[in-house]
């Protein structure tokens, strides 16, 4: 069996082909074969996802999904969520709050909140914390995305934000 | 001029001192468009994996390179000896740190391996992964050695001496007495006494340990891109030990995935990849993965603390008394030495409270485990949990409340200047009116009914409190008098550009706090112009002065200040020019919103961006003697006081299952008085930052060895932190007692959450199982703990 396979896939809107090794995971073949840095490796265990992007339209471990596995895929990141103008509200509120520090696991924290979003249009604070738990931050204490969210998912319903 | 207004009693245009400013450098990460490490990309850049000890001592007879030369994209194998011509070894030692001992130490060892993880060869291939491959196939020759792994038992004869030139495994020990501490306890009406435990952490930056070093043979220069606190400190140590000039050696540090003190230190992985660049002459890159993350990165707070108290019959203290054990690993950490840590703890004990006898010892001692050195809070989140456990103890002996045992003895608002009998210098600090603040905070008569409503369904909860003390804006008292060429000064240049637009370069660094941002809103309230308008620079030696980066809450505190001097020096610098140009004495004249206006009524004569013009483009339209330096550098180093201390006080309300075992935090409160706040959103968070961080520590972080010194962490799932769900909402206040030792009056924020939490979660606890008479003082609580103290499991 050949250790390479050839694949194309849709990346942010845009046609990908590529041969790649059988072990390449995504979070490699973003990083190191297509250079969208926004996505970040942080423990390549599938626990601290700071890898989190999407890969037909659910979130996924960059780190624990085979790049060989997505030949057909769409794959979306940091940079074609952000480009597209989908998650803006979201981003200005992490702004607003200071939702971010070091900012490394931001772009994994904000597809998963944007997920949440989709799914629950108004979340109760417990709701967040529970679909945030996957993520790791070092930084915020989590407090501050917790606001951020809820304030992005409350002007979406038309409510005040704080 | 040169004065801050309270921004809350104005609101003039360019009052960004004391406001909520959103940082600038933000929008980049949300987008996921930062720059760290690892994203930069060089050409001819290789990659380093390195082999790693399995043992936590042995000695290595030989390493056999051959096979992994073979696999294809494989470079070179470095050995410590093929890298000893290379690199001078290092001895981390201070000297204030009286009789403190370790050992040289270099890049990779020569002949001996001395914890698990430590690295002993380095292979250089085309990929990370092509390297990983090779590091399986470098076949080590280890003849393993008796590990001295326990820190109980390392000083006892018998144990393994580590380092034999050395004599024994004492690193360092220190005694902090004064009073009468014996006469003290034994006229005691009540004496309490403990064993704490504070286990040991990692800080698990998000970002692991990054470095991509280019040297070039052509102009001899290393440059080094690197994921660092310290860009200056990192600039002399490469130059020393790789035998370079100084100036031949340029750190840049953009983006930093998190710090909280891991990246200060000097790594000796990092050392080898620099030294490979100098000897290969290309790019090498070096990220370190999760596993060796936890084996290589510092560890830090492995103490145990036995502890006394002693109180009169009125309910106060009157001694304390403190032996403190830490376990270090094989060497003490460059250049920053990891006595510190102990040294901090003797200096901290008992901190907030108004007594007069003392004494406290810390042993420090070498073991075959992870090295330890400073991390968030260094010393304190120790200190804190066993003057607040101390506290908790002599309140329920001496019959009061924990809160009023607190009013009894802690320092007086009043009472400042002074020195704590652990030698401290406090030039004034807020216990009492913190205290008055987090009560009306927590409301805390109807906390305590609910909590005994609670009780009588059979459901347990506790409230902690901690008050704390945080040493910030550390002067050469902290590391330069002991030798360490670590800046305790910062600068900060500020210039005026054709446009108006005004530049800020700062020796400060930025790793998520807000430096950038605070910078910016001061430096655009010093000079008067719209904060849009100002951007800043940081982590690059060759183009912001010299300075000692961000560490020890000095960020702030002294970056801030020599922004706020230099921003004053270029306004003054724009006015003497905007004077000649408007025929105007300069005292006449302001800078306002990016106007020359005229004092008093404000009237706009002349934009910035117009003075600019003149200035860099017609200078021949001034007076020829006028000067026009539109570029100014000022430098602030604090000198009255060694530290700048903080005070604040926390509590903590949680739940225990006293069937599982299980704590469930229900919410958290800080007070903290960090001097004048720059901006309550950047301070909020930091406070809220380190409170999670602190609690991570109480509850579920610890690296755990075997008896043989194997480090039993595989993942993060064998390293537990603190996660979104189980952490509670924190609520954050301020009481605001300025240093008198800058204009700007900034204290240090950063750590405070972290000094207190531990202690606040443990109270807590124990004020859960008071009905059991059960109590944890060994950190973290697990569930496990909890029902051993409940004896439910053995």
């Amino acid at each position: 069996m050949s250790t390479h396979l050839d694949i194309t896939l849709t990346v942010n809107g845009e046609r990908v082909t590529r041969r790649i090794e059988a072990r390449r995971h995504l979070i490699d073949l973003l990083r190191l074969d297509l250079g969208l840095m926004g996505s970040h490796a942080g423990c390549e265990h599938g626990f601290c996802g700071a890898c989190t992007v999407r890969v037909d339209g659910a979130i996924v471990r960059g780190c624990l999904v085979l790049a060989a596995s997505l030949d057909g895929a769409q794959v979306e990141t940091i940079e074609g969520v952000s480009d597209s103008g989908e998650i803006r509200d979201l981003q200005e509120a992490f702004v607003a709050r200071n939702a971010a520090q070091c900012g490394y696991c931001t772009p994994g924290m904000l597809l998963t909140a944007a997920e949440l979003l989709k799914a629950s249009p108004a979340p109760t604070r417990e709701e967040i914390r529970e679909h945030l738990s996957g993520n790791y931050c070092r930084c915020t204490g989590y407090h501050a995305i917790v606001d951020a969210v809820a304030a992005a998912a409350a002007k979406r319903n038309g409510g005040v934000v704080r | 001029m040169n004065e801050i207004v309270d921004p809350r009693s104005v609101d003039r245009p360019n009052s960004y001192i004391g406001k909520s400013v959103p940082r600038p450098n933000v929008r980049k990460l949300v987008e996921g468009r930062g720059q760290f490490v690892d994203d930069i990309v060089l050409p001819r850049m290789v990659h380093v994996a390195f082999v790693r000890s399995p043992h936590a001592h042995a000695s290595i007879a030989g390493i056999d390179t051959a096979e992994a030369l073979q696999v294809p994209g494989v470079l070179r194998v470095f050995t410590g000896r093929d890298l000893e011509p290379h690199c001078e070894p290092w001895v981390a030692v201070l000297a204030h740190l009286k009789g403190m001992k370790s050992a040289p130490q270099r890049p990779l060892p020569v002949d001996r391996a001395t914890w698990v993880g430590e690295a002993v060869a380095a292979v250089v291939a085309e990929t990370r992964a092509i390297a990983e491959d090779a590091v399986a196939k470098v076949n080590v020759s280890y003849e393993p050695l008796p590990a001295t792994v326990d820190m109980e038992t390392a000083l006892e004869p018998g144990s393994p001496v580590i380092h034999p030139d050395l004599g024994d495994n004492l690193c360092f020990q220190r005694v902090n007495e004064s009073g009468s501490v014996d006469d003290a306890f034994a006229a005691a009406h009540k004496v309490v006494e403990a064993t704490f435990h504070t286990a040991r952490h990692t800080g698990l930056t998000l970002e692991p340990r990054s470095i991509l070093a280019d040297y070039n043979r052509g102009s001899r220069k290393l440059t080094v891109h690197h994921s660092t606190q310290a860009p200056h400190m990192m600039q002399g140590v490469f130059a020393q030990h790789l035998r370079l000039p100084e100036g031949d050696v340029r750190v840049i540090c953009s983006d930093v995935g998190g710090s909280y003190g891991i990246k200060v230190h000097v790594y000796p992985d990092e050392v080898a990849v620099a030294a490979i660049a100098k000897i290969m002459a290309r790019p090498v890159k070096f990220i370190a993965d999760r596993l060796e993350s936890f084996a290589s990165d510092i560890h830090a707070r492995d103490h145990r603390i036995r502890g006394r108290m002693a109180v009169d019959a009125e309910g106060r203290i009157t001694a304390i008394d403190i032996d403190d054990l830490t376990g270090i690993g094989p060497y003490s950490v460059y250049p920053r030495t990891s006595a510190v840590e102990g040294n901090q703890v003797v200096n901290l004990v008992g901190g907030p409270y108004d007594f007069a006898n003392y004494r406290a010892r810390t042993t420090v001692v070498f073991q075959n485990k992870t090295p330890t050195c400073q991390y968030r809070a260094v010393g304190h989140p120790i200190a804190t949990a066993v003057t607040e456990g101390l506290v908790d103890l002599a309140a329920e002996a001496a019959g009061l409340d924990p809160v009023e045992f607190r009013r009894r003895n802690l320092m007086a608002d009043g009472s400042y200047p002074r020195t704590s009998p652990a030698g401290m210098k406090f030039e004034g600090l807020s216990h009492v009116a913190s205290l008055d603040k987090l009560l009306a905070m927590i409301d805390y008569p109807v906390l305590r009914a609910e909590q005994d409503r609670l009780r009588a369904e059979g459901i347990y909860r506790g409230l902690g409190i901690a008050a704390f003390i945080e040493l910030t804006n550390p002067s050469p008292f902290m590391y330069g008098i002991g030798g360490a060429r670590i800046s305790a000064q910062d600068g900060c240049t500020v210039r005026i550009d054709p446009d108006g637009s005004v530049v800020a370069a700062t020796g400060v660094t930025e790793q998520g706090q807000g430096t950038e941002g605070v910078i910016r809103q001061i430096v655009a309230e010093g000079l008067g112009v719209p904060i849009e308008q100002v951007r800043v620079v940081t982590g690059d030696t060759l183009t912001t002065p010299y300075g000692g980066g961000t560490w020890a809450c000095r960020g702030a505190g002294i970056g801030g200040e020599a922004a706020l001097q230099s921003a004053i020096a270029v306004k003054a610098a724009a006015l003497e020019v905007a004077g000649a140009m408007l025929q105007a004495q300069p005292e006449a004249l302001d800078l306002v919103n990016g106007d020359i206006v005229e004092r008093g009524t404000g009237r706009a004569r002349m934009p910035l961006s117009e003075l600019a013009r003149i200035v860099y483009f017609r200078g021949d339209t001034l007076p020829p003697d006028l000067p026009r330096e539109l570029m100014q550098t000022r430098h602030f180093i604090t000198k009255q006081y060694p530290f700048a201390f903080t005070n604040g006080i926390q509590a903590a309300y949680l739940e225990v299952d006293i069937e599982t075992g299980l704590v469930k935090l229900l919410k958290h409160w800080c007070v903290e008085d960090c001097g004048r706040v720059i901006n309550p959103l950047l301070v909020d968070e930091q406070v809220r930052g380190g409170i999670v961080q602190g609690i991570g520590a109480a509850l579920y972080e610890e690296c755990p060895y075997a008896p043989d010194g194997q480090l039993l962490i595989g993942s993060m799932a064998d390293y537990l932190v603190p996660m979104a769900a189980e952490m509670p909402d924190i609520e954050v206040g301020h009481v605001e007692t300025p240093t008198r030792e800058s204009l700007l009056g900034a204290k240090g924020a950063g750590e405070a959450g972290t000094a207190g939490a531990p202690a606040a979660i443990m109270n807590a606890i124990n004020d859960a199982l008071r009905p059991f008479g059960a109590k944890v003082l060994a950190q973290p609580f697990t569930p496990e703990r909890i029902l051993a103290a409940l004896g439910k499991v053995p």
